[in-house]
């Protein structure tokens, strides 16, 4: 989230796409009621299904899944077309006068430099003129041909209203009702915020769809301001703090990145992370960059990470591919290239796609080590369950370890939550049976591992024998002392560049923040993003104080939120150029002549000039990018894509399947459908409900008696044609697997028209499997297609074809 | 946001209860002296229109009341179980809805429970003396010691809310967490829910609240947005607050004029009598079946059968033999 949950109630208009708030995150969504009752917010759902959001929504409109692009690129023309631009915001504080580099085009649905045969493009023109300064061109007056608001203009053209219903299934005045909505929120003084989940994350130009809603936020002049911004509603309890501390497997923590095979030594990898201002007077935070990298190695590696050693950088693996992402993995363990294969918190049986697939990489293991405070189907993958799990286990020679954890109610520590705040928590309970904490599992293993490369050498023992581990108990660090490792601290004392008669920290203190850290190894920061979370004066992250002056949802002094304690990233936008705010009602911080100050921890130098310095200060531009430049894969404005299972060839590109530059393995191609086929004529997206969070809930009787019994939900009109009643039993297959589920016979679903054609839509509540209190189900991954998102790769669960009948039930 | 109710105390003396026996102001088949001084009414005020159906109030009740609900079976439908139960104190009820004026699909989401009526009729209708208590804060309470299972409490119900144990063969239902009022605290479903849909307090706050609420729905086009609390049961101590408060029947089957029966009304006269020789032969007949024919199974086929029955139908009639099957399914299909 750029906003915080508690933000959420100062909106005006709430739109939840791609997303369901109310239903998946229900404690959250009492912001959004809050809204409404105290500001008269309005809620706008868009949703191929009218879900538990768009029961309490003021508008909804019906979308076909896998469409959000075309939407948001329709709600970007209809706003330049009819004037509902903030455009002093959208000068300032946007790369829309930025100059496009010459030979950079869009045509047919690719951009310059496609190469089919790779998958990939060439991504050269896709940046700014650099003038004889060394600074991006800008054109301040927006007339030049290559600017960007010029070049977005001409992208957008095509989305008109009518393409838009062609294309999504929204009926026109529907897709108008909501621009006209949206649009209202141009005016400096109403704000629209975004809500959204895994419907726009799990396709396979998922990131591009959340570009798509934040180029149409910064346009309006939404980021930065109460009541604004992109809101990602986080899943797992803790999967912000997944990617905080940086567990994907080419990222380190802080939003760090692991180096590749070509970046052999620390000035290579340095060099394309400088990040040299593009305009004059720019922060480019990231500049900072050696500072969190050389803390981060010398809190790995203590006294073994030198100067001479340039940090211990040759410990660090060099990554061959783009990443080790769980797609490739199960795919490698398919071709039997993995022998051992650890899952902490994780199910991958039921959480990736395409079950037959997975089970079959998971039967190739030498080893499978589980580590979960409940039974897993992972766990159990060898076992049969009759229909719901056909397993040959004499045939299986994987070795499976199950390690009982505790969970989140037995543990210490911290959470993040979807606003990035580090929220402490204390156990409610002591760990059952043999269970033990996570950190206690890791520990053991790797002190043992450490002992083997002690007595036995190897190829290279150096990074295991040097990690640095100085814990009281080394059998089991404590969650205090592992929160101030990431903290960071200082080694030696350090002392002012300025005035080196005066010492900034003194030798072993905790640092107070980030700005602190240094690149000449005198201080350690295990994540820079959360220095300041544990602190001389304290646990920051434990602080409970819910006082709020003057009620504007900031709560400054509850938990921490990263970074520096800062509720709304980049608040300076919250002001105009000469620092006042955009609404006064709603001031967040402001220019006093000679500082920042306000409610919130500015997200800018506190004495950074407003007409010099952007309020984007991770960027080089020092702007929001409504052109990405070469840092996405598959374009640097969105792109209509059809999913690569689609009832309909894609309108504006015809023959483009899927997304162009999705990475797709040789085997995954002949089990997709092919588009528009008869034999699997249905549109289905998979997700969540209340009643059950993922696959563990199933375990716990009250959520089972809630929500029993595995279904899927179809329109009354599918129904009818199909001979599938209410309550009777659905059998739901695509190319890849079939399950068997009641049928839950809807009005909340209707056909939709794409293209003058009949698409009716199937959804598909994952929650079920063959263990826990509930009954037995299938795994809906046993349908979905094994392709993931062009950029991160989190998998097309969204939209993918399949057939469906009437049904007798399983026979187990 | 309608202020929290604090957590408790943990002073010695916060726990005393604030009411009990000398607040009594109705006792089935008694007569009461009336308490010198009434307790300020309660009430719980339920949106309809702030709730997203996300049973957090269901599964608190079962939790907060100890109760082991059976994990049943998806009948094509979002309600799980199909209807109240000894079990279930409270279930939400889900209605789709084409509004008629807008051509809007509308999803009506009610969470069905004892209303706590001023004037109620379970109370009234029930023959067992001090089995069924009403407090001056208005909360209706069922006392199992007493209560002999008649099920003549869900036929004098105008909303059909008690359910019998086939345990205990006694009545149940929502309790307005007596136990929990009792000590300054709000019903668990009120405490669990994420959206303030239901809140808790005086009467005549929940009045007050209500208004600010019909007030905001107003402003969206709702022009019959208002307060349900039923005049024909005297008021009640559990109040909706709906978009369409002109036609309530509409949110599952919630009855427009609930009045009691004026067969309850009769009940003290000479039926009284019939009615108990009614009740002991009943009792007598359904032993006797029990002997001869011994107790009653149900095969799969029966199962699948009934699943059909309960597709899609309004929730079964107030026929206490009957709601009492739905707790009965133990067999996998």
């Amino acid at each position: 989230m750029t906003n915080s949950w508690t933000d959420i109630r100062n909106t005006d208009l709430v739109i939840i796409m791609g997303g369901n708030a109310a239903e998946a995150h229900p404690c959250g969504f009492k912001w959004v009621t809050e809204a409404k009752a105290n500001r008269g917010a309005k809620l706008i759902v868009v949703d191929p299904r009218f879900n538990r959001s768009a029961s309490v929504a003021d508008y909804y409109a019906p979308i076909r899944q896998g469409t959000d692009i075309a939407f948001l690129m329709g709600l970007i023309n209809w706003c330049i077309s009819n004037d509902k631009v903030q455009w002093a915001y959208t000068k300032a504080f946007t790369n829309a006068t930025f100059i496009v580099k010459e030979g950079f085009e869009y045509q047919d649905g690719l951009f310059t430099g496609y190469d089919e045969s790779k998958r990939d493009y060439n991504r050269d023109t896709w940046e700014y003129e650099i003038g004889p300064d060394g600074y991006a061109v800008v054109d301040d007056t927006l007339t030049h041909p290559r600017c960007v608001w010029n070049l977005l203009k001409q992208h957008v053209s095509v989305y008109t209203p009518e393409m838009v219903e062609r294309i999504c299934g929204t009926p026109k005045e529907k897709f108008l009702h909501i621009a006209q909505m949206i649009g209202e929120c141009s005016s400096p003084t109403k704000t629209m915020t975004s809500m959204y989940a895994l419907g726009w994350t799990q396709h396979s130009k998922g990131a591009q769809n959340i570009r798509g809603m934040a180029m149409l936020q910064l346009i309006l002049g939404n980021i930065g301001v109460r009541g604004g911004g992109m809101n990602a509603l986080r899943g797992h309890s803790n999967i912000q703090g997944l990617t905080d501390i940086g567990l994907l497997s080419n990222s380190l923590p802080g939003y760090l990145n692991l180096p590749t095979d070509k970046e052999t030594d620390i000035n290579v990898y340095m060099s394309t992370r400088g990040f040299k201002p593009l305009r004059p007077n720019q922060m480019s935070y990231w500049q900072n960059y050696r500072k969190f990298f050389v803390s981060f190695m010398k809190s790995m590696y203590g006294s073994a990470a030198t100067a001479e050693n340039n940090w211990a950088y040759d410990y660090l693996p060099k990554l061959d591919v783009p990443s080790y992402d769980i797609l490739r993995m199960f795919d490698l363990m398919k071709q039997g290239k993995i022998n051992v294969y650890f899952c902490q918190g994780f199910n991958p049986l039921q959480a990736f796609p395409n079950k037959a697939k997975l089970a079959e990489g998971l039967s190739k293991l030498k080893l499978l080590v589980v580590m979960d405070p409940l039974q897993t189907e992972t766990a159990r993958f060898w076992e049969d369950h009759g229909v719901f799990n056909k397993a040959t286990p004499a045939s299986i020679q994987t070795e499976v370890i199950q390690l009982p954890t505790t969970c989140f109610a037995e543990d210490e520590g911290s959470l993040v939550n979807s606003g990035r705040w580090l929220q402490w928590h204390w156990p409610g309970g002591s760990p059952p049976g043999e269970a033990k904490h996570d950190t206690w599992i890791m520990s053991q293993i790797f002190l043992r591992l450490k002992a083997l490369y002690a007595k036995e050498g190897g190829a290279f023992p150096d990074p295991i024998l040097n990690l640095s581990w100085n814990y009281k108990d080394p059998g089991e660090p404590s969650p205090e002392e592992l929160a101030k490792e990431m903290n960071g601290s200082a080694l030696v004392d350090v002392l002012d560049p300025v005035d080196p008669t005066k010492k900034v920290l003194e030798a072993g203190k905790l640092v107070s923040g980030f700005g602190v850290l240094r690149d000449d190894g005198t201080t350690a920061a295990g994540c820079w993003i959360y220095s300041g979370s544990y602190t001389e004066a304290g646990n920051m992250m434990a602080r409970r104080d819910n006082s709020d002056p003057d009620a504007t949802g900031a709560y400054l002094k509850w938990a921490f939120a990263w970074p520096a304690n800062r509720r709304i990233l980049y608040n300076r936008a919250s002001c105009d150029l000469d620092g006042k705010p955009w609404d006064p009602s709603r001031k967040l911080i402001e220019w006093d002549g000679s500082k920042w100050t306000g409610y919130d921890v500015p997200d800018i130098a506190p004495t950074a000039k407003p007409q010099d310095v952007g309020p984007f200060i991770m960027n080089a531009e020092g702007t929001g990018r409504l052109f990405a430049r070469k840092m996405m894969r598959d374009g640097p404005f969105p792109v209509h894509y059809e999913p690569f299972e689609s009832p309909v060839a894609n309108v504006i590109a015809p023959k483009i399947v899927g997304n162009p530059v999705a990475r797709v393995f040789p085997d995954d191609w002949k089990q997709f459908a092919k588009t528009g086929t008869p034999d699997f004529p249905y549109a289905a997206t998979t997700y969540r409900l209340t009643e059950h969070f993922h696959y563990w809930t199933k375990n716990n009787h009250v959520n089972a008696v809630l929500q029993p019994q595995q279904f899927v939900e179809i329109s009354e009109e599918l129904a009818r044609e199909k001979g599938i009643e209410k309550g009777g039993w659905a059998r739901v297959w695509s190319i890849r697997g079939e399950i068997l589920a009641k049928a839950v016979v809807t009005k909340r679903i209707k056909p939709m028209t794409i293209d003058g054609k009949t698409v009716h839509v199937v959804g598909i509540p994952i929650h079920w499997g063959f263990v826990g209190a509930a009954r037995k189900g299938f795994p809906a991954n046993v349908l979905t297609p094994f392709v993931g998102d062009a950029n991160i790769e989190t998998p097309e669960f969204k939209a993918f074809l399949v057939n469906i009948e009437a049904s007798t039930g399983p026979v187990a | 946001m309608f202020p929290p109710i604090p957590n408790p105390s943990v002073a010695p003396d916060a726990a005393k209860p604030r009411f009990g026996e000398k607040d009594i102001v109705r006792r089935s088949a008694s007569e009461v002296t009336p308490p010198a001084e009434r307790l300020t009414e309660v009430a719980k005020l339920i949106d309809v229109t702030k709730c997203i159906g996300c049973k957090a109030c269901q599964a608190a009740c079962l939790e907060w009341n100890n109760l082991t609900e059976e994990i049943g079976f998806n009948h094509g439908v979002y309600e799980n179980p199909m209807d109240l139960t000894p079990n279930t104190f409270t279930l939400m009820r889900f209605t789709e809805w084409e509004n008629p004026e807008t051509e809007n699909l509308e999803w009506l989401i009610r969470k069905d429970g004892c209303m706590h009526c001023e004037d109620p009729g379970c109370l009234k209708a029930c023959p067992a003396p001090g089995a069924i208590v009403q407090y001056s804060n208005g909360i209706v309470d069922f006392q199992h010691a007493n209560c002999i299972g008649c099920g003549y409490c869900i036929k004098g119900c105008p909303f059909n809310i008690p359910r019998i144990s086939k345990v205990d063969h006694t009545a149940y239902k929502c309790t307005l967490c007596s136990d929990r009022v009792a000590v300054g605290q709000g019903p668990a479903c009120q405490k669990a829910c994420p959206t303030q849909a239901i809140v808790f307090g005086t009467k005549q706050e929940m009045k007050d609240w209500a208004d600010f609420r019909i007030k905001d729905l107003k402003s969206r086009g709702f022009d019959n947005a208002g307060l349900y609390d039923p005049q024909g049961v005297g008021g009640t101590h559990v109040m909706y607050v709906l978009h369409h408060a002109d036609t309530p029947s509409i949110y599952a089957g919630l009855p427009d004029n609930p009045t009691i029966s004026p067969i309850v009304d009769a009940w003290k006269g000479v039926t009284k009598y019939v009615g108990l020789a009614v009740m002991g032969f009943a009792a007598a007949a359904g032993f006797l079946h029990y002997v001869v024919a011994g107790p009653n199974k149900v095969s799969a086929e029966d199962e699948e059968n009934a699943e059909k029955l309960t597709e899609g139908t309004a929730p079964p009639p107030p026929d206490p033999a009957q709601s009492q099957g739905n707790t009965q399914h133990g067999s996998t299909p």
